[in-house]
């Protein structure tokens, strides 16, 4: 029922928008610049979104993915911010876009950027081996200040790694980091013994969870996943405990996917991107995304969208600061 | 021989004409990437994508894979008839294929190509069929130490190989690391060797330097040279190729060991560009006389072409077996099946076998069909070179731009190619190597990160080198591959002396 009710929402959307109701309308193609190589979890996103905007004629300008995604991501950030008023470029990505400047010395800063939405967030799940003699997340925490142990993860003073952080500083320990080009090869290299844990996202490592090769410990989330669908032989998502309950005292850590314009772009223009993406934020098909891929829902914009921005930019400037990372 | 029975229900699900008209799309779709030099097929798969979302996924995935082994084949074209690489695996090609060609034998070098690649990728899915379950284990074993020694051994096989001055090979490699390590780092995060210059943080594109070094690089000297291909002399006979055929079964030891190559290198995820240096290397070195190597030795297409192809397809177990993708395409093909409901991982052989088996029964298909139709594209390629150079040069220079562009859609990459050509130019005139250049562009941030993530792995240790058998075996056999023309350097001049010693008289015999 709510499911055809929404439907039914979208459709009456897409007919609404055919009436000129909107200032602001796209004449020329727009590109959707992907902060991320083909494949990885922000190409999905995009071509996802990509997708549903050509299935309900959500917009008339026809659509361009593009993939920039060296140096983690700011490749396609200095490209979009370098289109200073340009309503056709939108660049898709996750907290990096107002991370990276912070971190690293790349050539643009986070104000040359308009944020526009976020439309999901990916979650992070604490993943050990299969064989792994700990079952819950206290055993791995009473190992972990022993010593010795390493988390692998995706790229260097990036989600991962600034995660493991925060576990370290929670619990006192000296976890070691090793980065990985992908968290594709982080699960690999978890699932061969090579590393204690790796904290990827549930689509990541999914395929060997249902295998057995690895198993999850804890969702670093304030309160368990929704879904109770059986998804590897009689556990569900749900079965898994938050970090907090199970010994690790970190309330809440996600990441955002987020849609950015340049900077200097109309205050019309903001609103009509942030209109469609609302829209498709709407659909059935975003919501399969969403399962599909085990990613919590949450479309914000505006006002909301800064402050979420600022306490998300807050909270790991500090790691930063702490490990000395900071570029500038 | 479970696997057997599941592999003829495979082709149960795929046996349609349906399915074999997706198939010639694919490849035909595959072989035209293939060709543009810069497009390439990660870029293909991705722009073909979007178009399959609305079929069923083993149809979906037919039309993907297909265009994938067309675009393989596609790369290997350019190579042979410009020198111009198409993929950054068929690099090693253009060491003979284009000596080959250039000396009027077009169909045969694209003949021997074709069909050597298209026996590496069959042996590839026959190992597929065969081994699935127990190699995807073993390539569980591999961790950063391991992925070391196996571009180590890549280096070591490639080392002696130029008859050039060792120090200008030494300059080459090096500046090909230097370039390598352009961009951002993976281990620290930063930036390095970017001068604050924009264009420059998302590296330098490995696939630029080489239309820049091979392609612009080859039409100056052409140029220089009095404007024409000495392939205008190629007359197209399709005897020719049908001679060739004939000629293959010659050159089976060096197809067994590329194909062996190929395979080790496809699934322990180092790729088929690494796989098609190092079996070019491996070839050069056994070979008893190696004098015609680089001059259009048919073993120095043979050997690349084979590696390459059971490569590529070896590459795609991983990513059924374990959801890891072996290359870029298969990367994209992954994000694919995420699109089309399914889970990359151990459990899509056991979930849906009809997709994994039909996917591996489209391997066989596919290749068929791929073989086939660029053999039948030869006599068209080969007559392309008898158009006059002054028609075919500027076609050739725009191609080469708008491949460029297409890399990364980035207009500093086409001032980049320039430089690059110029780069090639002087070093064709000095006679420096370019190849170590180009295997320490591909290979070299890979073995730096490897070594630096064992590096943190063991607490700075190298004794993580020789921690376990798989990786001490691995260091072992690059280390003896690195020294051994030093030995026989050594060994050679002892025998000498020896001779010097023992036949004072001189009765004539030569040494060694």
């Amino acid at each position: 029922m709510k499911k055809s009710v929404s439907i039914a929402a979208v459709v009456a959307a897409a007919v609404g928008l055919a009436a000129p109701a909107s200032a602001f309308e796209p004449n020329r193609p727009v590109e959707f610049v992907v902060t991320a190589g083909p494949g990885g979890g922000t190409d999905i996103f995009a071509r996802t979104i990509q997708a549903i905007i050509g299935k309900y004629e959500l917009m008339k300008a026809p659509v361009v993915v593009t993939n920039k995604g060296s140096a983690g991501g700011a490749e396609g950030f200095v490209y979009t911010a370098g289109y200073k008023g340009d309503p056709c470029k939108l660049a898709f990505g996750t907290n990096n876009a107002y991370l990276l400047p912070v971190r690293a010395k790349v050539p643009y800063k986070s104000e040359d950027l308009t944020p526009v939405a976020s439309l999901a967030s990916d979650e992070f799940v604490l993943w050990v081996n299969g064989k792994a003699d700990y079952a819950t997340a206290a055993d791995f925490v009473a190992k972990a200040k022993e010593g010795g142990l390493k988390i692998g993860g995706s790229q260097s003073k990036d989600a991962d790694q600034i995660l493991t952080s925060m576990i370290n500083d929670a619990i006192g320990a000296k976890i070691s980091y090793i980065p990985f080009k992908s968290g594709g090869e982080a699960a690999v290299q978890l699932a061969g013994e090579h590393l204690d844990a790796n904290v990827n996202n549930p689509s990541e490592n999914l395929g060997q969870w249902q295998a057995g090769m690895i198993k999850p410990l804890c969702v670093f989330k304030s309160a368990k996943f929704a879904s109770d669908a059986k998804v590897a032989g009689d556990k569900a998502w749900s079965d898994i405990p938050t970090c907090k309950e199970a010994g690790i005292p970190i309330e809440n850590y996600a990441m955002p996917r987020t849609v950015w314009l340049p900077a200097g772009v109309e205050h019309d223009v903001v609103q009509f991107y942030a209109d469609v993406l609302r829209k498709v934020s709407e659909t059935p098909e975003w919501e399969k995304y969403l399962a599909d891929s085990s990613q919590s829902p949450g479309f914000v914009t505006g006002d909301e969208l800064k402050a979420v921005i600022e306490k998300d930019g807050a909270t790991v400037g500090e790691v930063l600061k702490r490990e000395g990372w900071l570029a500038n | 021989m479970e696997n057997i029975g599941l592999l003829i229900d495979g082709f149960g699900h795929i046996l349609s004409w349906n399915h074999i008209l997706l198939m010639v799309v694919g490849v035909t779709l595959g072989i035209l990437v293939g060709v543009l030099p810069g497009l390439g097929a990660p870029n293909g798969v991705s722009l073909l994508l979007p178009l399959t979302f609305s079929m069923d996924p083993i149809s979906a995935i037919i039309l993907l894979s297909c265009m994938y082994w067309g675009a393989l084949f596609g790369g290997s074209t350019t190579s042979i008839l410009f020198n111009i690489p198409g993929e950054p695996s068929s690099v090693a090609t253009t060491f003979d294929g284009y000596p080959m060609a250039k000396a009027g034998h077009a169909s045969r070098a694209l003949t021997l190509a074709f069909v050597s690649a298209g026996l590496g990728a069959l042996a590839g899915v026959v190992m597929i069929t065969l081994l699935s379950g127990w190699v995807a284990n073993f390539a569980l074993k591999f961790s950063s130490p391991e992925y070391f020694a196996v571009y180590f051994l890549a280096f070591a096989s490639f080392i002696s190989m130029g008859a050039q001055s060792p120090f200008k090979t030494l300059v080459s490699m090096m500046l090909g690391f230097a370039l390598a390590s352009v961009g951002m780092d993976t281990i620290s995060g930063n930036l390095r060797l970017t001068f604050d210059i924009p264009e420059l943080i998302k590296g330098v594109s490995f696939l630029i330097a080489v239309m820049g070094l091979f392609g612009i690089g080859e039409l100056l000297l052409t140029t220089e040279e009095g404007l024409r291909f000495e392939g205008i002399k190629a007359r197209v006979r399709l005897s020719e190729i049908g001679r060739t055929l004939i000629e293959i079964p010659r050159y089976w030891l060096t197809i067994a060991r590329s194909t062996i190559i190929g395979i080790w290198m496809g699934i322990t995820p180092a790729g088929p560009t690494a796989a098609s240096f190092m079996s070019y290397g491996v070839a050069r070195r056994s070979a008893r006389d190696n004098s015609m190597f680089g001059k259009g030795d048919p073993r120095g297409i043979v050997a690349p072409e084979t590696a390459d192809h059971s490569a590529g397809t070896s590459a795609l177990l991983p990513m059924l077996a374990l959801g890891v993708p072996g290359s870029a395409t298969a990367a994209v093909m992954m994000g694919g099946l995420m699109i089309w409901g399914l889970t990359p991982g151990p459990m899509l052989f056991t979930d849906r076998p009809d997709f994994v088996w039909g996917l591996i029964a489209s391997m066989y298909l596919g290749n068929v069909v791929a073989v086939f139709l660029v053999i039948a594209t030869v006599p068209l390629y080969a007559s392309i070179l008898r158009v006059p150079f002054s028609i075919i040069g500027p076609i050739i220079v725009a191609v080469i731009f708008s491949g460029a562009y297409q890399v990364a859609n980035s207009v500093s990459d086409i001032f980049m190619v320039i430089g690059f050509g110029l780069l090639g130019y002087v070093f064709k005139k000095l006679d420096y190597p370019l190849a170590p250049l180009v295997l320490a562009m591909v290979l070299g941030d890979k073995a730096e990160d490897a070594f630096r993530q064992s590096m943190l792995m063991s607490g700075g240790s190298l004794n993580i080198f020789w921690s376990n058998g798989l990786v001490s075996a691995l260091m072992a056999v690059a280390l003896a591959l690195l020294l051994s023309p030093l030995a026989f350097l050594l060994i050679g001049s002892v025998r000498k002396r020896k001779n010097e010693v023992v036949a004072p008289g001189g009765d004539g015999s030569p040494a060694g």
